[in-house]
């Protein structure tokens, strides 16, 4: 039981758990290994159910050897909201849909999850300063997980991201570095960088364990849903690494009995400005044509060149999925439609995911005994501008009677309209 | 056309350590073709079948070649070719 290697994707190759994410003998993606054979599924509950309130209770699926690491920062993510949206499901006409809130993390996204592995990680391999390249999420977590653990950081983003994610991570003291280009340039800077510094990127050089911590969106999903699988997921695209990481925790504890029935159908979703995986599952392709010049207002998902493109695809295409993409009308359509049935306020991601739900449930691909399970990886408040547009506020005098006014306008409204 | 290939560390291993490697071509099919009858060992580890491997990406000052010809696309006196990998992100 435990940590066997970094292993190939494509070949199989094994290599020694250091800093490294590349084979040497194909170039293909490493990932780390498990022995689980040595685990009891009854003894693994309970170790799990009392453990930490997040995502430390599910270490021994984690890259480490000591559980929980000595090196985790004290910013413990996980065990975000599971909550049961019927209103959703109603507006849409399914029959179960829940919702895995997972702003409700320490820098308000799923990103805390990876990197509060990558950071113990980082502190275990004995790295003293931290890096990535982001479209922002990652670098609100970065810098924020660095600053706990007290090592040093430094942030690539594209220059034009959304001002609420570039002031949400300079805040903690980072070295915040705004590059001129994609994410896609961003990202091929890292990697030369990742040679040439000693440092550890958190989604380069430590790629493979950062990943592994998605895993626990999947194992948080089976145990709020009492130790069951849903039938179908719902969950955004960008380099693949979410999509096919929470295909794989669910598919480690039915190989280890923790939970029976067939693996859930995988939806992506991606923003039409950018989806690259959309248009290559689309086609009939294994392989994803990099996309240039991304064009939308989900830029966290704005990766035209997903490192992840060809297992997400087959993912979806082996659990009878599909991978869909949005405009951006549709994606602010999301937002509010999210917000106005379940009181969640996401971000533009989060659109994109509503708004391929609704999609399928338009299309009809969604069975009507189906329990589906939407993934929300970011906070509203960190793409404020995509909604400004959507509404208007009544502006007053403090009177009885122009509120009275306001009220009368607002039914009116209401009855004007059939939702 | 001279040009100057840089290899990435994953791959020094066959290169005795060299991080780039100066060749001539036209073409960057061409100049990697140069590189390989120097590290034979390099070829099969970046291509399949005459075509680069899904996981590597290739840049001619700084642009992705697969926005440009792929192995056709052309090379000027003094361009940089460089191999990097593609699992990198997200």
């Amino acid at each position: 039981m435990g940590l066997e290697s970094l292993r190939c994707k494509e070949c199989g190759a094994d290599y020694p758990l250091d800093a490294s994410y590349v084979c040497e003998q194909c170039f293909g993606p490493l990932e780390v290994a498990y022995d689980l054979g040595g685990l009891d599924a009854g003894e693994t509950k309970r170790k799990i159910q009392a453990g930490s309130r997040g995502i430390w209770r599910y270490s021994d699926f984690l890259p480490f050897t000591e559980h929980p690491p000595a090196g985790r920062s004290p910013l413990e993510p996980g065990l975000t909201p599971l909550v049961r949206a019927d209103r959703l499901a109603e507006r849409l006409g399914l029959r179960e849909v829940w919702v895995k809130n997972d702003a409700a993390n320490p820098t308000h996204s799923f990103k805390d999850r990876v990197v509060a592995v990558a950071i113990a990680k980082a502190r275990e391999l004995g790295f003293e300063t931290v890096a990535c390249a982001s479209t922002g999420n990652l670098a609100n977590a970065v810098a924020a997980h660095a600053a706990a653990a007290g090592l040093d950081s430094y942030v690539l983003v594209p220059a034009d991201l959304e001002e609420q994610k570039l002031l949400a991570t300079a805040i903690y003291g980072t070295t915040l570095v705004g590059v001129h280009g994609t994410y896609d340039d961003v990202n091929r800077l890292c990697t030369q960088l990742s040679e040439a510094r000693g440092w550890a990127f958190v989604n380069v050089n430590l790629r493979p364990y950062y990943a592994d911590g998605s895993k626990t969106l999947a194992y948080e999903t089976v145990e709020q849903l009492g130790w069951s699988l849903p039938d179908r997921v719902v969950c955004p695209i960008a380099s693949g690494s979410l999509f096919t990481k929470l295909g794989r925790g669910f598919e480690e504890w039915r190989e280890l009995g923790l939970v029976d029935g067939e693996l859930p159908a995988f939806n992506g979703a991606q923003a039409t400005g950018c989806d690259p995986v959309a248009e290559a599952f689309g086609a009939g392709q294994q392989t994803c044509r990099p996309r240039q010049g991304p064009d939308t207002i989900a830029k966290s998902l704005a990766i035209g060149n997903p490192a992840d493109g060809p297992y997400a695809l087959d993912l979806a295409r082996h659990t009878g999925g599909a991978v869909d993409s949005v405009t951006d009308d549709e994606i602010r359509a999301g937002i509010r439609l999210l917000a106005e049935t379940t009181g969640v306020f996401t971000e533009t991601a989060g659109g994109v995911t509503t708004a391929v739900l609704a999609k399928l449930a338009e299309r009809g691909d969604i069975s009507a005994d189906e329990r589906v399970v939407l993934y929300i990886t970011g906070e509203g408040l960190k793409t404020l501008d995509a909604t400004r547009e959507l509404f208007e506020m009544h502006e007053i005098d403090p009177s009885l009677e122009d509120f009275e006014h306001v009220v009368e306008q607002d039914r009116a409204a209401a009855s004007g309209t059939v939702s | 056309m001279a040009v100057t290939v840089k290899i990435p560390a994953q791959l020094r291993v066959v290169t005795g350590d060299e991080d780039e490697v100066a060749v001539d071509g036209g073409t960057v099919g061409e100049a990697l073709e140069a590189v390989f009858a120097r590290h034979e060992d390099l070829r099969e580890r970046i291509t399949e079948n005459g075509d680069l491997r899904r996981f590597v990406n290739v840049y001619v000052a700084g642009e992705d070649i697969r926005f440009r010809d792929g192995l056709d696309t052309a090379v000027k006196d003094g361009d940089e070719v460089q191999i990097l990998p593609a699992v990198a992100g997200g």
